[in-house]
């Protein structure tokens, strides 16, 4: 278990208050400008050193990340992005961190903005966490006010403007350059990459865009230093984490934790225990509803890490543990994330757009026992055909889930599947449509 | 992509208030000079808010000329984001978050009781036209499943009993207090364990 000294969020429950002055006590701000005078290659070779990979999903590693940005400032302006845009289902961990500790995420857009060179710093948040973002602002107006961002922050000589910017529902717009689409005020469509963002992002400028809670994680590691923060976990795995543990538990609760922490001991010891006990397990889903579920007897063992869950064919994704017991079904549980992908699908490919339509029709059936084994087949066929066919992540977020599925409980499904369809009566029909579309 | 219906009676004009016209040059000036466009959503918010928490027509053609932006374009974008409501919701507009982990701690039931209190239809407003609800997608704080958001405030740790408490409350015009229906703190483990039993998603 994490030892409380080295939690980095030590007011995740807000026990010791969000205020300016009560984040002093808990070393925010405590030598900014110390560390800013070290220089921006110390900067990232520190965190390179610690090797603190992305917390918004994708875990990519955040010091490689900052290099890409143009060393020199050229005749564009850098910007710096941070993705709050919070939407993964089973994942509320950046909420916390805003309402809760806004000062580690504004004092490491201070220091991740001059790693970059970046003299505004845009936070993107999603439009339901109207309170939350009223909160950060309030924390950045303490700040501006202390002089710790805004013209020569704390006295560093360095420059710094930050805005929020709210998103207005659309869980697409967590993707980095739907995001960017949408902070320029178009639809949340993402772009086609090449060319990254850290070369041409925000209006055609070099742009880092990161999570919340990368960020906020910054200072600390800066100041206990980057190897501080690779003791923990394991090798490309390190530092720690917050892990969200929702679903069919007794004590649902967001938690920081270390890197790797077994599944099972996050399960019952911080979250109470699965509810009717641990045999009463079914699945669990380890990283959001992007990530394929998990079923109870891999996860004895698992570990909560990048890697361990990839070579369980998942992903650690935002650790959003959602446990899924018994007495639910499973079936309905997940036609319930592909409705969640068809609604949110933001239409600009076809795979995408029409295969998460299907995907959820066939589940819904499939859940009401009116599907045949050829759908479930069939079903199988769609979800390859989105993976990889699509110019965003959406796409492998919408099909993996499907996979998952259909590899660990394929037997469930078929049960409850006929070989006969229910549809029998032939229709001329012209174009390609789901029968189930028409009326039976 | 959502599906949005236009509400049938528009008004014919909409301008801002000279307060919120203040706001939105100040808004504006957080973006760079040449790049007025990026400011749209938050000008749509102002003027929802403005307008009784729907988005008018009259208002998408007055930001078009604001922001420089052809009319359709604001109106791709204000039916490509849910938020934007294109026709009237209720004073208290109750969003019940329905996506799985919520599902599984019973937001099922939470959706019952607003077809038995509020309408039988979603988005439809009650008779007192108070109250209207909808269902959402995963609100983000899924530690307190099942939840709601009304207006801009959170319900969480909800049961049945409560959200008919809740929504008796705004059907009177007497809101009760938003947070944590379990008296816990934020998302934090709760130090009494309270077995939620017999939930289940069917």
């Amino acid at each position: 278990m994490l030892k409380e000294e080295n939690k980095i969020f030590k007011n995740l429950y807000n026990k010791l208050g969000w205020e300016l002055e009560n984040s002093f006590k808990r070393d925010d701000w405590s030598n900014t400008k110390e560390i800013i005078s070290k220089g921006r290659e110390w900067i990232i070779n520190e965190i390179k050193t610690s090797e603190l990979r992305g917390r918004g999903g994708a875990g990519f590693p955040t010091g490689v990340k900052w290099s890409f940005a143009p060393k020199k400032l050229g005749s564009r302006p850098h910007y710096l992005v941070i993705n709050a845009d919070e939407s993964e289902p089973g994942t509320c961990k950046d909420r916390d961190i805003i309402r809760f500790e806004p000062q580690k995420l504004i004092e490491g857009c201070l220091i991740s903005s001059f790693a970059v060179n970046a003299h505004a710093c845009y936070i993107y948040i999603r439009g339901e966490y109207f309170n939350e973002g009223k909160r950060l602002q309030k924390a950045i107006d303490d700040a501006y006010a202390k002089n710790l961002i805004g013209k020569n922050a704390c006295n560093s000589g360095w420059d710094l403007d930050i805005y929020i910017h709210f998103g207005a529902g659309a869980y697409i717009c967590g993707e980095e350059t739907a995001l960017l689409e949408s902070l320029e005020g178009n639809k949340g469509q993402p772009r086609l990459k090449p060319p990254f963002p850290a070369l041409v992002g925000l209006y055609g400028c070099p742009t880092i865009v990161n999570n919340v809670e990368t960020i906020a994680v910054v200072p600390t590691i800066l100041r206990k230093g980057g190897k501080w923060f690779a003791s923990m976990g394991r090798p490309k795995n390190t530092g720690t984490k917050i892990f969200c543990i929702s679903g069919n538990v007794n004590k649902p609760c967001n938690v920081e934790e270390e890197m790797g922490i077994p599944l099972k001991e996050l399960i019952e010891k911080h979250a109470g225990g699965v509810v009717g006990g641990w045999k009463n397990l079914q699945a669990v889903i380890p990283g959001g509803s992007s990530m394929p579920l998990i079923p109870k007897d891999l996860c004895e063992t698992l570990k909560m890490d990048f890697d361990s869950l990839i070579a369980a064919k998942s992903g650690l994704g935002t650790a959003g543990v959602v446990v899924i017991n018994k007495d639910q079904d499973i079936i309905k549980c997940m036609a319930r994330i592909a409705k969640f992908y068809k609604h949110e699908s933001c239409g600009q490919c076809t795979p995408c757009r029409e295969g998460s339509g299907w995907m959820w029709r066939i589940l819904e059936r499939a859940a009401r026992g009116e599907a045949t084994h050829k759908d479930i087949d069939l079903l199988s066929d769609v979800t390859k055909q989105i993976e990889g066919h699509t110019i965003c992540a959406f796409g492998e977020g919408s099909a993996w889930p499907v996979q998952g599925l259909l590899r660990h409980f394929r037997k469930e499904i078929d049960k409850r599947c006929y070989s006969e369809p229910v549809i029998k009566k032939e229709r001329e029909i012209p174009y390609l449509v789901d029968q189930h579309l028409l009326e039976k | 992509m959502s599906l949005k219906k236009v509400h049938d009676k528009q008004p014919d004009d909409f301008e801002f208030t000279k307060e919120n016209l203040e706001t939105a040059n100040r808004i504006l000036k957080n973006y760079p000079k040449d790049k007025k466009k990026s400011a749209v959503m938050p000008l749509l918010y102002l003027a929802q808010e403005q307008n009784n928490n729907w988005i008018p027509l009259a208002a998408l053609k007055y930001l078009g000329k604001l922001l420089s932006m052809p009319y359709i374009n604001v109106y791709e974008i204000a039916t490509f984001y849910t938020m934007y409501n294109l026709s009237p919701v209720g004073k208290y507009f109750v969003q019940v978050c329905t996506t799985s982990p919520c599902l599984l701690r019973g937001a099922n039931e939470l959706v019952k009781t607003c077809q038995n209190k509020i309408s039988k239809k979603q988005e439809t407003l009650s008779e007192n036209g108070l109250c209207s609800w909808t269902e959402v997608e995963c609100l983000g704080a899924c530690v307190n499943a099942p939840m709601i958001q009304v207006n801009k405030d959170y319900y969480e740790d909800l049961n049945k009993n409560d959200m008919e408490k809740i929504l008796e409350s705004f059907m009177q015009d007497k809101p009760l207090k938003p947070g944590s229906y379990r008296g816990r703190l934020s998302s934090a483990p709760e130090i009494n364990e309270k077995k939620p039993n017999g939930i289940n998603n069917a």
